[in-house]
Order: C-alpha cells, then structure tokens, then sequence
C-alpha cells in the first residue's frame, strides 16, 4: 500500500484535495497529510505551484454529499494548532462517505468526540480573541493590539472586529498573522512581534483604576478567575499586572472592612429588660460611638412610662449636658411653651434625642454645638429604639432633621414635609416638623411669631391625633 | 474633583450590584458609529474574585437621600462622595469600549432630588451614547423604583436590559432596612417595563418592525444573608417575580461587609456557598422542571450546603431511582444527579444509534461519579443497588469550596 503524502495548507486547500482523494477511493490510511506550516508540506507546496491549478468546476457533478454540519465542523477544526487535524478530518469525511452518513449525530463516537473537542478549543480561543484584544491608540489615531491566539484564528475572526469596530481604522498584530482595517478593506499580513504594537495608552491608566476597584477583596476566588483568564494570556492584558497587588492586600482590605465596620450602642443595650430604669442606667456606660469621650454624661429621654406621645430632639446641648436631662435649655425653653399653647403637658409625654450625647467643637472657652455625623445617629439608634419599644407611643413627633433621619430612613425636607404623618415602623403614627433650637436661630426675615405659631399648629395636629379614638380598634 | 478619583469611588460603589450580563441584545452597528451586539455577552476580564467585567458598571453618584441599611451609600454613612456629569460617563464608556475592554455601560445611581430627576439623569446618558455617538454596545440602566412611568418607557428605548432591584425577598424586611422602599413600587416599575417589552413585541408581530426595547428584558437582584429570611422564601419570591414580571434574571449577592455598615447587619464574610446553591436552585427551577416546594420542601427551608440541590433532592426521593439511562423520558433524565441540560439532549441523540453504557457517558462529560449511584446503563452498573442503602449520602464528598460562579452561572448540574 502506498502512503500519498498531500499538504494542506488551510481549509480551502484540504478540502479540495481531500474531494479528489476521496473520489479516488484513497483510504484513511493511505493519505498522510501534511500541514502546510510544516517544512515538509512547504517543500511540497513549492513543487505543486509549477502545477496547472485543478479545475474544480468541472468536476461538481461527482462532488461527494456531506453534510452542512460536517463542513463547519471542519472549518473550524482546520484552525486548530495540531498537524493531525487534517488526517482526523478525513478519516471522518470517509467514514461519512463509506457508509456511515449520520455518524455526526452520534456525539459518543471517539473519532466525533475528538473532534468535537478540537471544534471547541477553538471556538473558545475565537471567544477569548473577542475578549481579550487590547487595542492601544497609535501616534496616527489607528487602535493597534498585540494578541496571542493558541490557534490559527486570525483570518476567522477579523471579520468580527470588522462588524464591532468598523468605523475605526485598526490593527491586530499576533506572531503567525496580522489583520489590518482601514474602514473600507480587511489585510492580512505576515506576524508581527509585541514591539510592533504601541508601548502605551492614557486611558489604560483609567481602566487600571476602574480595575482596582471593581474587586471585592471579601470574595477573592482566583481558581475561578484563572479559569477563565488564563495565565498564559495575561502578558496581553494590561490589567494583569494588578492581580497579584490586589490578592496580596486582599485579606488587609477585607480586614479593614470588617474593622471599619462602626462600633454601635447595640451591645450596650440590655435586651431583656422592661425598665426604663435599667435602660437608661446601662446608657449611662454607653461607648457605643466616641462621642462619649468628651461629653459630661449621657443624657437619656424623660417622661412617662405610658406616654402616648413621644418627643425626638437631635442630641443634648450646651445646659442638657451639664445637667443630665434632655431639653432644658434654651430650646426647651421655646418646646416648653410651644407645648402649652398646644395644650399638652410635657409631664404626659416622653421627650428624648436621636444622639445621646453632646456633640461639639471647643472655640475658646465655649462649646459650640456640632451636628452629628451620619455614623453617630446610627450607633445611638439602638438606644431610641429600645425607648420605643418600651413605651409604644401611639404618636411620635421628629424635632428636626436628625430625628426624622434616625427614624424616617431617609432625606426628608423638613420644610416641605413638616406637619404631614408618615409611613412608619415605629408608631401608628409619625410626624416631623422643626426643631425648637430653628426658632432661635431664624434667618432675617423670618418673623418669631409666624413660625412659633406653625410649630404649635403642628403640635396641635400631634396630640389631636393622640386624643383621637383608635379606629376599628 | 480628578476624572481619576471620581472613577475609583463611582466604580467601587457600584461594585455590590452583582449583574454584568451583557447577552440576548441583537443591535447592529449604525453607519459611522462604534459597536454591536450580537446575542452572546462577552466577557472582557475577570477581576481576582472570578467575577466577570464586561460592562462598565457606574454610579452616576453616590449621593444618596435615601438609608437603605444594607446599602454603603445610604445617607448615613460617611464613605466618600462623587458624582460624575452624564458626558464624562459616556466619554468614559466610548474609550473603554473602543479600546475593546468592555462591552458595554451598567449605569446606576443613588437617587439624588427624586427619583425622578435621578431617572432623567440616566436616561441623558444613555441617549447621547446613542443618539450623540451612534453608540450600538450593550447598555443596562438601573430602574430607579417610585419614577413616573413615562420615565421607564423612555429609558427602554435606549437601554439594552432595565433592572428595579427587589432588594430583600419580604417586603416587612425591606421596610425594616431600606425604610423609603416598597415591594409594590419596585414591582411598580417591573409591571411598567414588562409592559414596554410586551408592546415593542407585539408591534413587531403586528407590523414586522418596532423600536427597540429593552431588548435583553429586565432582571434584578436579591441580597441574601443580611436577613434571616430562609432559602425557601428567596426562592419563592424569586420564581414568582420569574412568573409575574417575565424577568430574564434574578440575581443573588451574598451580602458583603461593606465599609461604614450599619451596625445593625452581620459582619461576617458573606456566604458564598449559600449564593451558589441558590443559583444552582434557580437553574433547577427555570431549566430542569422542579418545582421550589421540592428543592426546599417545609422540612428543610434552607439549602443544603455541603451538596447541590439536585443531589440533595435525589438523596431525599430515592423511590424515583435507578433510572435507566437507555428509556427514561427527558424531564427524568434532566432529574439524575451529575447530569446536565446539555449533557441530556446529547444522551437523548446518542441514545437513537447505541445503548448507552457508562463510557459513553463518560465521553459525554457526564459527572459519573455522582450519576452512578442513580442509574441503570447497558453494561452491569453495580453501583446502582446501592440505592436503598442508608450509607449513599456518605458517598458523596462535600464538595471543594472554592467555586467557580461560571459554574454557577451556566447551571449545569
Ligand atoms: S452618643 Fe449614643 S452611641 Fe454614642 S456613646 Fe453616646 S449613647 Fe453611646
Ligand atoms: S436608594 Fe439605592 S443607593 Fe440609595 S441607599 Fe438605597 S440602595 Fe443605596
């Protein structure tokens, strides 16, 4: 038996010889196929060019009936970077031919399977080319990436670039072959080096950034990412050379996280008690923020046990402070007498803050009050709430903002939203309105009077509510 | 503020939505412009936690008047704040994608005035990218929950994919954490874009062609593990929102200590396993015919974490087995432990020219080492009389714990 020895050179040349051969009746084991990047099959080819080129056309009418699925089962496999591709594809093409048409729906079959598998390497290696090409801007605005196929996928693929980026002019340089576009034609020419492809690019810098800050360090999971980031292209991607930083200091960041994580009045809270007693005893050992640090002393709610009413300032002042009790001072002064002209008395109903300790900056001898930051009504919330829980007040009325913040959950405009009842999961019902210190702190214009009057108008409004008969209660 | 440091908060704010899908959009490039979609999402890198980066995923800003607890942009944490104009995003967008490292922009906000206003802004983004650029990649808006329908409508014309994101699977829970949300109104906007997709549909049955609409259907994502709420209950709320809202997607995030948390959540690494068992639950659900009272029946509310939950499922139902691979009917066959979707169609094919035995499947990248013990083949399967033992479950393994979310992502079991 004579062994032939035929080059192919890329999907077009195989399949050309291989109709011929399998018109001849050659066997599989008769045809040694020779790839054509092979020394070998170049000599072969060299001899074959002198050759008057086969007239195909002619020969149609004997054209073997393979089917459809064959044909792109065989482009694809005739990119794969393996000599003996050409030799499976034709063993299959015989069998095919010999009696064994459907041979391609049994996906058990070896051979198939081989197959099937090298289809899929490179399928996979044509996704990961869509993925991975990196394009840098040149000197003369062309975008040119250097990218390293495991297989012969160039001239396969371009044309995807192409659909993607056809309004750009562009270069893919791989070390076998490189596509060029220019917005009207698609080349290909020899391969190029790495060096061939610009060194950098300044937006690089700004996806390097969005890079580093996409990762989450409380999940690294690099088995998963090498899985589909495989190390052997990293040298094309320019963010690679942040995975290694980035895994390194992941346990510190997940630690910082975790560290950062604000210390809460929550462990403080004694959570099995009914006294009001207890509970304001243990706040008095509150460090639950660092607000503690600097005040005289916590300075917990006061009033009824079974108030119906319930009162939330922002966080104790200057006298409050000193005194130990909430709203004593100047704007207690002003809560005090709205609360008469509303016709409630305070002795009936509970008054407290969302921060129960004093904020301030030292200016010279005075303590000036300071707002308190988002973190600090977080971490005394666990104090106001157990409040409420207690004393289950049917109505609740935020003074200002930080109240509202603390119990509303969200940004609510005082101005705009004062005197309106909210949806709440503290009390039946809730209201915001001002904070009795705005009063004395009124901007040019704004008359004392009228404003007294829309706070008391809004009190009003609080305890019309708790006097109200329950419905279908 | 430096476009470099705004990036690195926005970026990272953004980095707790869990979606990057970038598939099931067709949108061929415009003449002159830049970009295409072709149905298959693509993968451009993969960051060191194994999750996929395929859209530029944005905030817009930070700012928040909203205190949702769970949430590092809540009003009262104190973490950095940012905003970007609408055209630094889609100038950001149009270099990444032309450098080819993205394919596409996920914008997000907190919601800054109102949710309307905030709505707008997104949408101003998205229509220069299209309409400014000719701009044909993948673009997934946030649906901001409480916007006026109108909003919703316009956003689906430029977007590829729309989300409201659910949050929390019980709305009591929601309330507690995220007091400013409500089931209803974030069902408010799905009901509105289902909507917008069923008309865009219908008009193109009707008339042969219709503008886009959120052509890649609408999706949204389900925090587990910062509430006590069981997998049951995730998985309910979750194939009822599949039924109602034709949703393309339920994404789970494992809650994730995040920097200045409220202090009220639990700290401890988010649990990764539970995220994975739930979305291989979900693959059950959607792809394989079981039903969520038989993945979690009352017995057992919660995954298991040690198996997946077909095994699991197997190993409580084991009257159902050995099945012979040679005669079972698809829905029994997709039901075998270590069998695959994809593995099934290829037995069913196979099955038409040879008895199968275990090579074959073997060769057909059937997980053996779980099927045996479930099956009947051709040739003598010793392992299936162990059916009825009581030592089966020993048989299995707990499996690795480092896990691949592609696995789970593709869902073969
Ligand atoms: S302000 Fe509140 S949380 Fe902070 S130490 Fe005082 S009582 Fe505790
Ligand atoms: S509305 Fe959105 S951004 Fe704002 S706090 Fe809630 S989850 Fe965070």
């Amino acid at each position: 038996m004579a062994i032939l020895e035929v080059p192919a050179q890329d999907f077009a040349s195989w399949r050309t010889a291989a109709r011929k051969l399998i018109r001849q009746g050659a066997t599989p084991l008769e045809v040694h196929w020779l790839d054509g990047t092979s020394d070998a099959a170049q000599g072969l080819l060299a001899g074959l060019e002198a050759a008057p080129p086969e007239d195909d056309a002619s020969k149609a009418t004997t054209t073997t009936k393979v089917p459809r699925e064959f044909l792109s089962l065989a482009e694809t496999v005739s990119c794969f970077r393996d000599p003996q591709r050409w030799n499976l594809l034709y063993e299959l093409l015989w069998r095919l031919s010999h009696g064994e048409p459907h041979l391609l729906d049994d996906p058990a079959d070896p051979l198939v399977r081989k197959l099937r598998v090298m289809e899929k390497a490179v399928r996979r290696d044509a996704h990961k080319m869509h993925a991975f090409v990196r394009f840098r801007e040149a000197a003369d605005g062309a975008m040119v990436a250097f990218h390293k196929p495991d297989h012969h996928i160039v001239r396969r693929e371009a044309d995807f670039f192409v659909r993607r980026f056809g309004a750009m002019n562009w270069a893919i340089l791989t070390p076998d072959e490189c596509a060029y576009w220019d917005q009207k034609q698609l080349r290909f020419g020899p391969g190029l080096p790495r060096e061939s492809a610009p060194s950098e690019d300044e937006v690089e810098d700004l996806w390097l950034t969005y890079y580093g800050s996409i990762f989450n360090p409380a999940r690294a999971n690099l088995t998963a990412m090498t899985a589909e980031m495989p190390v052997k292209h990293w040298s094309t991607l320019p963010e690679s050379k942040l995975i290694n930083g980035l895994l390194r200091t992941a346990g510190d960041r997940m630690y910082e996280m975790i560290r950062k994580q604000p210390s809460s009045a929550a462990s403080f809270v004694p959570s099995d008690t009914t006294s009001l007693k207890v509970l304001q005893q243990a706040a008095c050992n509150c460090q639950g923020c660092e607000l503690y640090e600097h005040a005289t002393q916590t300075v917990f709610g006061e009033g009824l046990r079974k108030a119906r009413l319930m009162l939330v300032g922002e966080q104790p002042g200057d006298q409050e402070d000193q005194q130990g009790a909430p709203f004593v001072g100047p704007a207690g002064k002003v809560l005090n007498e709205a609360l008469e002209a509303a016709g409630i008395d305070r002795a009936d109903a509970y008054v407290t803050n969302a921060v129960k300790h004093f904020r301030f900056e030292e200016r010279g001898k005075r303590r000036i009050h300071k707002k308190p930051d988002g973190r600090h009504i977080s971490a005394c919330k666990p104090w106001l709430e157990a409040e409420i829980a207690l004393i289950k007040p049917k109505v609740i009325v935020c003074l200002g903002a930080t109240a509202a913040q603390s119990l509303v959950g969200r940004d609510v405009r005082i101005m705009q939203d004062r005197g309106k009842w909210m949806d709440s999961l503290h009390a039946p019902n809730l209201m915001v309105t001002v904070h009795p210190s705005a009063l004395l702190r009124l901007p040019p214009g704004m008359s004392y009077e009228e404003e007294f009057t829309k706070f008391v108008r809004d009190l009003r409004l609080a305890t019309e509510e708790v006097n109200a008969p329950l419905s279908n209660a | 503020m430096e476009l470099d440091r705004k990036l690195a908060i926005l970026a990272d704010a953004a980095k707790y939505d869990a979606s990057c899908a970038s598939s099931g959009s067709y949108r061929k490039r415009a003449d002159g412009g830049i970009g295409n979609t072709e149905g298959m999402g693509i993968c451009h890198s993969y960051t060191p936690d194994g999750r996929c980066v395929s859209l530029l995923k944005l905030l817009l800003t930070n700012y928040c008047i909203y205190d949702c607890s769970y949430c590092v942009n809540r009003i009262s944490s104190d973490t950095p704040r940012a905003r970007f104009t609408p055209e630094e995003v889609v100038n950001l967008t149009l270099n990444f994608y032309k450098r080819n490292y993205i394919e596409g922009l996920f914008l997000s906000s907190g919601v800054i005035q109102t949710p309307d206003y905030t709505m707008e802004q997104l949408i101003s983004v998205a229509r220069q990218l299209r309409e400014t650029h000719k701009f044909g990649g993948y673009i997934h808006l946030k649906a901001v929950p409480a916007a006026s329908p109108e909003l919703y409508r316009q956003a689906g014309l430029w977007a590829d994919r729309l989300s409201a994101n659910i949050e929390l699977p019980v709305d009591q829970e929601l309330r507690t954490l995220a007091p400013a949300k409500r089931h209803t109104e974030i069902e408010g906007a799905m009901i509105q874009i289902k909507g917008g997709i069923l008309e865009a549909k219908d008009k193109t049955n009707r008339e042969g062609k219709s503008p886009h609409f959120a052509p890649a259907g609408q999706s949204t994502q389900m925090i587990v593990g910062a509430t006590p709420a069981p997998d049951a209950t995730v998985l309910q709320k979750a194939s009822q929102l599949y039924k109602k809202h034709k949703l393309r997607r339920v994404y789970y995030s494992a809650f994730s200590p995040i920097p200045h948390a409220d202090p009220g959540l639990p700290i401890e690494k988010p649990p990764m396993i539970r995220e994975h068992r739930l979305y291989q639950a979900d693959w059950l659900i959607r792809f394989y015919g079981f039903d969520v009272n038989e993945i979690t029946p009352t017995t057992a509310p919660d995954l298991p974490l040690d198996k997946d939950p077909k095994l699991a499922w197997a190993l409580r139902h084991r009257e159902f087995f050995p099945i012979d691979v040679n005669k079972a009917p698809r829905a029994a066959l997709l039901r075998i432990p270590g069998i695959g979707v994809r593995n099934v169609d290829r037995m069913l094919k196979s099955r038409r020219f040879r008895a199968l035995r275990l090579e074959d499947l073997a060769r057909l990248r059937v997980s053996i080492a779980k099927a045996r013990y479930f099956i009947t083949t051709a040739d003598h399967n010793p392992d299936a009389f162990q059916i009825d033992t009581v030592k089966l479950p020993q048989r299995f393994q707990p499996e690795a714990q480092q896990l691949s979310l592609f696995t789970a992502v593709t869902g073969e079991l």
